[in-house]
Order: structure tokens, then sequence, then C-alpha cells
């Protein structure tokens, strides 16, 4: 739906090309597809109309590096922008050394502020605390139900007093349990309010000045659209927060509210949660979300994903065998079920720059059955089969498609599959390149279909 | 120590009441301001436009036409303005509002929206009031994802006092639908609500469950008339038009919940939906009350934003 920033620029400045420096004519007509960038991913209008203005200054006879065009100049330079005003601050929480450390969540209904806690709470664990989550959420129905079955889940023990009990009551309760029982962190899961909502607004101030909690973290969902500026204004005003936790980032919303955000509140951004499973709480990375902002993917992310996905001891041993031209059906199989860990291959080519803009390839379908039909068909084999495809003849194909539940033609595909590949790696291998990491085998990966 | 806290109070909700400023006032104020339709006015006018989430595309249109009408009633008096504006965003909300007659038939309410939209409240809210209208309802509790999403539907339908099909979490919504499907059909109930787990739009697996629990309403209920209303949130910016887009290529999306309006943001987000998609807006949520949730009205909707 959105075009990516640095095509459309492209486009506007083509004629550009080969100049040295942007002129001021060049650059209202730049940062007039900026301004519009910035709108539809949600940034405050007001904060467009600043940093355009801070931008066209900065812009202003910048030369144009040789091996830019100018539209790529102006991506850079607004891209260095957002990241220097995103990055500023702490973005790690503050933990006392001695005694309890207490944080308190809060945000508009629907947030993910009990997601993003129980979240935290396994981070912190992870960490070696030993955290205490509190329920003060005596409004929605079966909230502190919702937060039982979420401390389970990570294994952290839950404080609540009911739904009668007011949340001020709580959290001293808390502390006091918190201090008997060990616990060196108090985690507040606080009920969604209205940042108009005076008296649940009070509550939060009155919970404020019972516990004097370290952090004081706004929980603001990455949809959000230009009235994220006056949320974060009021509850800011109210309780002077510490930093924002961007929520549901794993969808497509392009995020532009923390940008606002930063822009009126001058809080850090200290996480990101991006996902229903409990691990999935991220760090807070300036660079990556300016190129969300601005609709340019998140190549950073996916790379990340794969390192974390590809176990290393294996990749060295493959990158060894690619060396030596060794490369077997084996070695496939265990790359292909690599690659399933990284999660949905959808997902992960929404994430890559030009796809997640690209019209053609936005309909692109990744049928993960071909994977459990290549899985099928490669454990089929008998050991000396995968070791030595070429031995794979005509009543071997068979036998191996009766016995996968697929057809020769699947398995006759996947042979040839095979050999494109181990051909491509021949070149590859040849050319000398030695990869780093997890990534020497993805460099070479090409998907079977 | 009281008197400080009502200072501070009070001072801020002074500071409270500036940002509960409305578009009337603004809008007020820049027809004062400039009396006569000039360039000005108009970038103004664009500003509050966007900030209310409608989007670069809907208020590029909006100030399209009012140039035009302008011209073409020979208005000059940017006070007239607002009446050109109104006009045509009602049009926009009422041109695919075309409710279809089906008195006869039982009725299902298929529920979908991305994570902490409201879908749940909403449906205790709406069940609440088809059984104060006289009708019998059986809600399916199909979320079986999201941790305590069973038991927040079942105090709901105690409060409005509609019965409920639940299993525990974890268990298949298909097979939830799919029983409530039929005891819907035993008890010859008016209608049935399922309330389905929330989901983000562009997550293929979940997108994929989705569409398998329509089909089974759609096959195993297709004597009832089946609606699926998307609940999008007031608050969401440009990507309510992408989830809109999305949900409806999954489950065919016929009607949309405009929910939390009771906050400061002004779901200016509904009109590109509504414009682009031709979706119409069938109730809107102001509150967490039981009966917080409004039928739709367009003239109503589109003064509550001028007001």
């Amino acid at each position: 739906m959105f075009e990516n920033l640095s095509d459309k620029l492209q486009n506007t400045l083509s004629k550009l090309r080969g100049k040295g420096k942007l002129t001021e004519k060049d650059i209202d007509v730049a940062m007039k597809e900026v301004k519009m960038s910035l709108l539809e991913a949600d940034v405050n209008y007001k904060v467009v109309k600043l940093f355009i203005n801070n931008v066209k200054e900065r812009a202003l006879g910048a030369k144009v590096m040789e091996s830019l065009t100018p539209g790529q100049q102006v991506v850079k330079i607004v891209h260095e922008e957002l990241i220097k005003i995103m990055g500023q601050g702490e973005s790690s929480l503050k933990i006392n050394s001695n005694g309890i450390t207490c944080f308190m969540m809060c945000g508009l209904q629907g947030a993910g502020k009990t997601t993003a806690a129980g979240k935290l709470a396994k981070k912190l664990k992870k960490d070696g605390k030993s955290p205490l989550l509190v329920a003060c959420d005596i409004y929605r129905p079966a909230a502190i139900k919702q937060l039982q079955v979420v401390g389970e889940s990570v294994d952290v023990p839950v404080f609540e007093m009911g739904d009668k009990t007011p949340p001020v009551k709580i959290v001293k309760e808390a502390i006091k349990h918190a201090m008997k029982n060990g616990n060196d962190i108090v985690l507040i899961d606080t009920a969604g309010r209205l940042h108009i909502d005076d008296q649940l607004m009070d509550e939060l101030v009155q919970i404020k000045q019972a516990v004097n909690p370290d952090e004081i973290l706004l929980l603001l969902d990455a949809m959000t659209g230009q009235d994220a500026i006056k949320v974060a204004e009021t509850f800011n005003q109210y309780l002077d927060i510490t930093g924002v936790i961007l929520t549901k980032v794993d969808g497509d919303a392009r995020g532009g509210a923390v940008l606002s955000i930063r822009n009126v509140v001058d809080r850090p951004i200290k996480f990101l949660s991006v996902g229903e499973k409990m691990d999935q709480l991220e760090t807070f990375h300036p660079n990556r979300m300016a190129s969300r902002i601005l609709g340019m993917g998140d190549v950073l992310s996916i790379i990340e994903k794969a390192q974390d996905a590809f176990d290393e001891k294996q990749a060295i041993e493959l990158q060894k065998k690619l060396k030596a031209q060794d490369f077997n059906l084996e070695d496939f199989l265990a790359q292909l079920q690599q690659m399933k860990n990284m999660g949905p291959l959808d997902e992960l080519l929404e994430m890559i720059p030009g796809i997640g803009g690209n019209k053609k390839l936005k309909g692109l379908k990744v049928d993960e059955k071909e994977f459990v039909y290549i899985e099928a068909i490669i454990q089929s084999m008998t050991k000396k089969e995968r070791l030595n495809p070429s031995i794979i003849k005509g009543s071997r194909r068979k036998r191996i498609a009766a016995g996968s539940g697929t057809s020769v033609q699947k398995v006759n595909q996947l042979l040839k599959q095979y050999d494109e590949m181990r051909k491509m790696i021949k070149k590859f291998s040849s050319m000398g390149t030695g990869k780093k990491k997890g990534l020497g085998g993805m460099g070479s990966f090409r998907m079977p279909f | 120590m009281d008197k400080d806290k009502k200072g501070f109070f009070s001072k801020l909700k002074e500071g409270l009441s500036k940002t509960k400023k409305n578009l009337t006032d603004q809008i007020g104020n820049i027809v004062f301001k400039h009396k006569k339709i000039n360039d000005e006015f108009l970038e103004e006018l664009e500003e509050i436009l966007i900030t209310s989430d409608m989007g670069v595309e809907t208020t590029m249109n909006i100030i399209d036409y009012i140039k035009d009408e302008a011209k073409k009633r020979k208005l000059e008096d940017t006070a007239e303005i607002k009446d050109v504006i109104k006009e045509y965003l009602v049009n926009m909300l009422q041109e695919n509002d075309n409710e279809e007659d089906y008195k006869d038939k039982q009725r299902v309410i298929l529920v979908v929206g991305v994570n902490g939209v409201g879908k749940t409240t909403s449906i205790g809210k709406i069940a609440y009031r088809l059984k104060q209208s006289g009708n019998s309802v059986i809600v399916a509790a199909a979320d079986t994802f999201r941790a305590a999403a069973v038991e927040q539907l079942k105090d709901w339908c105690e409060k409005a006092d509609v019965d409920i099909v639940a299993s525990e979490q974890g268990s298949d919504p298909g097979a939830v639908v799919f029983d409530a499907i039929q005891s819907a059909k035993a008890r010859k109930a008016d209608v049935l609500i399922c309330d389905t787990a929330g989901r983000l739009h562009n997550k293929k697996n979940l997108m994929n469950e989705l569409s398998k629990i329509f089909k089974i309403l759609d096959k195993e209920f297709s004597e009832a008339k089946i609606d699926v209303y998307l609940v999008i949130d007031a608050t969401t910016g440009q990507n309510g038009i992408i989830q809109a887009k999305l949900f409806s290529e999954t489950c065919g999306i016929n009607g949309l919940i405009l929910t939390k309006l009771d906050g400061t943001a002004k779901g200016g987000i509904a009109f590109p939906i509504v414009n682009v998609l031709k979706i119409p807006i069938k109730y809107v949520g102001v509150g967490e009350k039981i009966d917080d949730l409004q039928d739709f009205n367009p003239v109503d909707f589109v003064n509550a934003i001028f007001e």
C-alpha cells in the first residue's frame, strides 16, 4: 500500500542525477515526499513540520556523495536525523543494586500491558532477578486471571487481592509481600485507562506516590495514529514517565507514533514487544525504527533472526563442506530445518526492503507445505542415498515417492533443485567467499521452489 | 499537602481542556482568522483533518472538493466551508450503508480484529443490546488463545444474561464455533455471536485460522445470515486501512465497529476505510459500561467531530 520512500524520491529526483549539490528547489521537492511518507507512517502533523524544517536546513547545500543519487542522499539525511531523535536517552532499565526495584506499567486499554509485563518478568528472571507481578487491574473482567495465566507461563509469582481492594492498597501490600518473599523486582500491571479519565489518572498518581517506582513505563501500540502525542503528553504530565515500550511491533504499522512521542515528551524507548510469545521482547534499535518509519524494510532484524536460529557449530561445519564441495542431501535437510526455526517465511519476506512495498511480491505466498514435502522425501531416502544422491535412479525414485507419500515428479524436482544448488555452491566456493557465522549457510541457500 | 495536590490537578485540567479542544473550535479559529478561502486557510484545514487520522489521501480529496465547491457555488466566506465539509463527510459515510432485511433468518455475527481493539468488550455490549431488544443470544468463546479471554467473555455474558459456549484455553477455535452452531440450531437462537482471538493481519497462519472459522460458519450454518464485523480502535492510525483490507480478503467484512471513541482520538481512520473498502460502520463504542455502545449514525458522528 505504501510506496517505499526511497523509491519515490528516486523517481522525483531522478532528473537530478549527476548533480554535485542539493539545491533549495531539489530539497523542496524531496521534502514534500518526505512529509507525505511521515504522515502515512502516523507521525504527528506538527512533529512532521518541525522535523522537515530541521532536515531542510541540514540538507541545504549538502554535498551529494559520489556513490549516491540525490534521492538517496536526501533519504540518508532524513534517516540520520530520525536516528538522532529516537536514539537519545538511556534505553536500559534502572535497577537498584540493593533492596526492591519497582516498575510500573501504564497505558490505554488494549495497548498490551499485561502481555508486556509477562515478557518483562521473564526477561528479568532470565537475568537472575526474582520478579513479582502485581495485579492492579481491578476493573476489566478477568484481567487478574489473565495476569495469573501469564505469570504461570513465565513461572513468576503474581500478587493479587481480588477486584475489590483499591490499587493503592494492593501495591503497598505487594511491596511488603515482595520483601517477605525475597522478590527484588516488583512489576505493577495497572488497568488500561483513557488519558482524559481524570479519576483513573489520579489513581495512577496515587500508586506512584505510594511506591515511588524506579521506572514508569508507558505502553504504546505501534498502530496508534495522530492521537499518540496527546496520550503520551497527558500520561507524562500526570506521572513523569521514564520510558516507553512500543507494542505490537510485529504488525506492519510503520510506527511513526514513536517519533512523535520522542519529540513531545522526550523519553527513551526501552523495549519493543514483537509477538505473543513470552520471549518476544526486543531492545530498541533507533536505526531500524528509522528504516521502518520510512518504509524501508528491516534487514537487520532478519539478520538477527537468522543468527538466532542458525546453530553456529552446524554452520561452520557446513561451511567446511561447502569449501570441499561436499554438500549432500543430509546437509540440505539440516539447513531446511534451521530455516524453519526462523519462523514463518512470509513474515521474513515482509521485512525485506522492496518486498514490503512491492505490489507484485506482496501477494507472494510461501507455501510452507513445500517444506514438509521436501522433508518427507529426504527422510524417505536411505542414508546412503542422502550422502550420494547420484545413485538415486528410477526404481529408487519410485520407492522414495511411495515412502514419502508424494509423487515421482516431486522427487525428480527435488533432485534437480539439489543439483542446481550444488552447481551454485561450486561457483560460490570457487570465488573464495568465506562468509562469517551462520550466514555462510544462508548466502548459498536458495529457496527450493 | 492536600492544597498542593489540588493546585496540581486543577492546573492539569486546565492544560487538558486545551488538548480537548476539538475540530469546531479549531476550524472556528481559522475561519475567524482568515475569513476568505485562501491557501493559508486550506493548509490549516489540511492539518486539522490529518490530525484526525483521516490520512493524506482522504484529506487531499476533501481539500480538492472544497476548492471545487467553492468555485462552483461561488463561496468566498470560510464560515460556509464547515457545512460543505460536513456534507461531504456525511455523504461518504452514508453511501455505503445499505442495511439488508433478514428478519426471518437466524443471524451470526463473527467479530474479528487485531489485538487489544476491544472485541470481547464489544461483544458483551452487543449481546446485551440484542438480548434487551428481545432476541435469544448465544455467544461462542472462540478466543481460545489469549490468557483469560474466555473468563472475560463469561463475565460479560453473565452481565448480559446470555448463554455462552466455551472450551478451555488452547483448544481449537473452529471446534468451539462448530459446537456453538449446533447449540444455536438446537435452541433456535436468534443470534449467534462469535468472539475470536486478536490477530495481526500480517500473520498468515492466524489469518488462515480465521478463514477456517469463517468456512465452518459458512458451511455448517448456511441458512443463517452471516455478518462479519471488524473492530477498529479509534486511536488507530493509517495501518487501519491495511487491517481492513486484509481482514476483508480473509473473511469478507461487511461491517465496522469503531471503539474507544470516548478518548480524544477522532476515529478519522474510519473515513478512508469506509471510502476505499465500502464497508459501513455499524456500531461505535463510547465507554466501558455494558450500555456504552451506540448504533452508528453518520450525521451524529460527523457532527461530533465538528462539535
